[in-house]
């Protein structure tokens, strides 16, 4: 055992960072997630690396992935945490792509893989409804075979930033007189500019939108949008699902964040002195960094099992508990940490473009002429981000619905 | 021993219950909230017609004889509804100051305007490098004859934008943490030298950065003895933590009493959320913090005209315990409500708007827990 990089490691570590410091795109600075983000922005870095060949480095070769190792593929996400990139969305690099490349026929391998990779094809995720949320299963949306089509009626709901979205990828029921719920459901693929798909955003508490209602009324879709076979969607969806939870952790993303929250802390003061040299905050502080030092080596060890040839497993429910943990602590503490100026709305976080802008503009009364600023720049948004990130233990898989998983699958309860 | 509440306080909660119903419902209140001003200065007239504003107040001072516990019985309605009008800058702050230690002629200029509903006030204390120390101040004020020159920076000054005037903590000698040399005045928001600048805050409110760039204020706008405010403001921003500690309840007893109802709805796995053991004992943990809080700031409220020492232990407890049920109880109620919790517009993500907000305003768990531990 050992927790050193080897020599070959950091040389790829150097190359890496080296990258990315010449080719990150500039405007889009080191901050992440920013109110002001166009959707362009949001795609930058996605192109960027689809050209140099990054963007899906857990790919297989075959399809574009980079083949590297599971210690390469955590020094990556390291060295973007470090640089704040905004990464690729998950919706086409982490779920359906995996998904079509796995299930799909050579087809829709050709017509989507590439729009993946490049970052060219904007993906959405349709599988919560209204009435199934956890109970996924439940769904009602239907797809009725007509022809060569598919009709589809119903609503989705939740669908992240579908309003952007070229793509989505939805669970449709198939068979509604199959024996069990989970049996008559198929993976469809759904281009979202065909006629009777309508977008209706969500505001969050946070008052940003990033999720959608997908209403879908009389939706004719050619059959050969249907990934593997019919009525086999359920199995596809949970293929996906432990995908999604693997990168879920969020570890070096948390690791810049106590970083920042140490910089923060240790300019705000308290009593005279920097809030980071009282114990009571200090302790938090190391809390959290005890927790996230856990959850790190507790990745890195599923990491392992995975090159060992082990799938992730239930294991990574841990990762998505812990990881959701860490991110919404280090959030409640940051807004702890800037005390009174967490309190202005600087308008939402994750505003389309445009809302954002029009939101902050409400903040313009009072007789002042020059712009005073209104508190430091790393307060903005740090109630917001606390609140949004609520959001993280809800869904993925619900956290409660996580420790089911244990129970029945690692305890056998 | 007598936990019971008088006549005219049964009365002050129903009729305030039945208005913050029926005329502060939801829609009334995000149309408020979303308003040029802000707010609904309507519902400030009404509230002065009811009473209210001049509740806390003596009836010599032109009140009705009451005191902290009908701020409490107030707060907790206003708490239920997440009434956003100023009850605590203006009647429980500037009223506490006016009301401890005004002279009679600033009681009388002020006092009755407040409780008319017709003057606004906002509390201007923070400053920010000061964080939780009222002590800490930048802002000074230069006598200079028959008057006081202020210059300073006031951070997050709630309700500033719908006020008339300011009270202003402001150091008149000392250096910048000095326990001595503090001093507390009445400024008027249109004074020259008074710049603001305004803007909404995450829990609905508003709120100014206000800054004092030369303002003259006349001798007589100091309020109580010169450099010697500290106690006094400790009094009376005990009190303010007391009412909110109140309003703090108020809003966790609907945040819970709305879960538990959207547990009984809410069907997955074909059965009520509701019926899963597992949500079920986080609602009875909510529950039990919400029942804890309720007698924490009975302590607190009941404490208020005790000794300093015994009423700052009793008011620092309220506060810790309140602000950590308020934190389990906005983080819990989201998380039962799902992905409904998080959006704007289930009214339970603004209650736990308020509720993390609450731990920001007159010293956090941590500032109250460090002073209990000093108290001994
Ligand atoms: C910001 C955001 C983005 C999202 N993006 C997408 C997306 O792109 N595409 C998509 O398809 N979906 C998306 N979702 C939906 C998400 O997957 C669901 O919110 C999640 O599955 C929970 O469902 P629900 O909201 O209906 O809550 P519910 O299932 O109604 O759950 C309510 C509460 O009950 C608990 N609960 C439920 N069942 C049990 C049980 N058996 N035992 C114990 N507790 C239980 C839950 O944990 C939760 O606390 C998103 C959600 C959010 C908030």
């Amino acid at each position: 055992m050992n927790l050193e990089f080897t020599p070959e490691e950091i040389a790829f570590r150097d190359e890496v960072r080296t990258f990315i410091e010449e080719n990150h795109p500039k405007h889009l600075g080191d901050f992440g997630m920013r109110e002001d983000m166009s959707p362009e922005d949001m795609v930058a870095w996605h192109k960027v690396l689809g050209e140099k060949g990054w963007s899906v480095p857990a790919w297989p070769e075959q399809y574009g992935g980079t083949g590297w190792t599971p210690t390469q593929r955590y020094i990556w996400s390291e060295e973007n945490a470090r640089a704040n990139t905004f990464m690729p969305l998950p919706f086409g690099v982490s779920m359906v792509g995996p998904v079509i490349y796995t299930f799909g026929n050579e087809e829709q391998k050709a017509q989507h893989l590439p729009g993946i990779r490049s970052g060219e094809t904007w993906w959405c995720q349709g599988y919560s409804e209204p009435g199934a949320g956890s109970d996924l299963a439940s769904l009602k949306t239907t797809a009725v075979r007509d022809g060569d089509h598919y009709v589809i009626n119903g609503q989705k709901t939740w669908t992240t930033l579908a309003q952007h979205a070229d793509w989505g990828f939805f669970l449709c029921r198939t068979d509604p007189d199959a024996a069990k719920p989970q049996e008559g459901i198929s993976f469809i693929l759904l281009d979202m500019k065909t006629p009777g798909v309508e977008v209706k955003p969500i505001k969050l508490l946070d008052g940003g939108y990033e999720v959608n209602e997908t209403w879908l009324t009389d939706v004719r879709v050619p059959a050969e949008n249907l990934v593997g076979e019919e009525n086999k969607g359920w199995t596809y969806a949970k293929f996906l699902l432990a995908h999604e939870r693997s990168g879920i952790a969020g570890v070096a993303r948390s690791k810049r964040g106590v970083e920042k929250l140490r910089e923060i802390a240790g300019s705000e003061m308290l009593y005279g002195e920097p809030l980071m040299d009282d114990f009571d905050f200090a302790r938090k502080v190391s809390q959290l960094e005890i927790d996230l030092a856990a959850l790190e080596i507790t990745e890195l060890r599923t990491l392992a099992g995975e090159q060992a040839g082990k799938g992730p497993g239930p294991e990574s429910s841990i990762l998505k508990i812990k990881g959701t943990e860490v991110q919404q602590r280090l959030t409640e503490l940051t807004l702890e940490a800037v005390g009174s100026y967490g309190t202005p709305y600087y308008g939402n976080i994750t505003g389309e473009a445009g809302v954002g802008a029009d939101q902050r503009a409400r903040i313009a009364g009072g007789n002042a002429t020059n712009q005073y600023p209104i508190g430091p720049d790393y307060a903005q948004h740090s109630a917001a981000t606390y609140f949004n990130m609520r959001k993280t233990s809800i869904y993925g898989g619900s956290n409660e619905i996580q420790r089911n998983i244990i129970t029945k699958m690692i305890l056998g309860l | 021993m007598d936990f019971n509440f008088t006549e005219e306080q049964d009365m002050v909660r129903d009729g305030l219950s039945r208005m913050v119903r029926e005329q502060y419902d939801w829609e009334s209140r995000r149309k408020a909230i979303e308003s040029d001003a802000g707010w609904n200065p309507e519902v400030w007239a009404q509230l002065a017609e009811l009473g209210i504003l001049g509740m806390p107040f003596s009836e010599k001072d032109g009140g009705f004889g009451g005191g902290a516990i009908d701020s409490m019985v107030i707060m907790e309605e206003f708490g239920k509804g997440l009434v956003i009008e100023p009850f605590v800058p203006t009647v429980v702050c500037a009223g506490g100051f006016l009301k401890h230690a005004g002279s009679d002629a600033q009681k009388e200029e002020h006092l009755s305007a407040i409780i008319a509903g017709k003057r606004v006030f906002a509390f201007a204390y923070a400053e920010p490098q000061g964080r939780y120390d009222y002590a800490d101040l930048a802002t000074t004020a230069k006598k200079d004859g028959d008057a006081y020159t202020l210059n300073g920076h006031k951070a997050v000054v709630i309700g500033a934008p719908w006020a008339s005037h300011l009270v202003v903590t402001a150091r008149t000698s000392g250096g910048e943490r000095d326990r001595d040399g503090v001093s507390v005045f009445i400024v008027d928001k249109g004074a020259d030298g008074v710049v603001t600048r305004d803007y909404e805050t995450v829990d609905g409110r508003r709120a100014s950065e206000v800054y004092f760039e030369n303002v003259s204020v006349p001798a007589d706008a100091l309020i109580g003895e010169e450099g010697k405010a500290l106690p006094l403001i400790e009094l009376v921003t005990d009190e303010a933590i007391a009412a909110q500690c109140a309003e703090a309840c108020g809003a966790m007893k609907v945040a819970h009493t709305m879960t538990v109802e959207y547990s009984r709805q809410r069907k997955q796995f074909g059965v009520p959320i509701g019926q899963f053991q597992v949500l079920q004992h986080r609602m009875v943990d909510m529950y039990t913090a919400y029942e804890q809080s309720v007698s924490l700031t009975y302590l607190a409220t009941l404490k208020l005209d005790a000794g300093e020492a015994e009423r700052k232990r009793a008011v620092s407890a309220a506060k810790v315990g309140v602000g950590q049920a308020a934190r389990l109880m906005g983080q819990e109620a989201v998380q039962i409500h799902g992905g409904n919790g998080v959006t704007d517009e289930y009214a339970i993500g603004h209650y736990f708007k308020r509720l993390t907000i609450f731990d920001h305003e007159f010293g956090n768990v941590d500032h109250h827990m460090k002073r209990h531990v000093k108290l001994g």
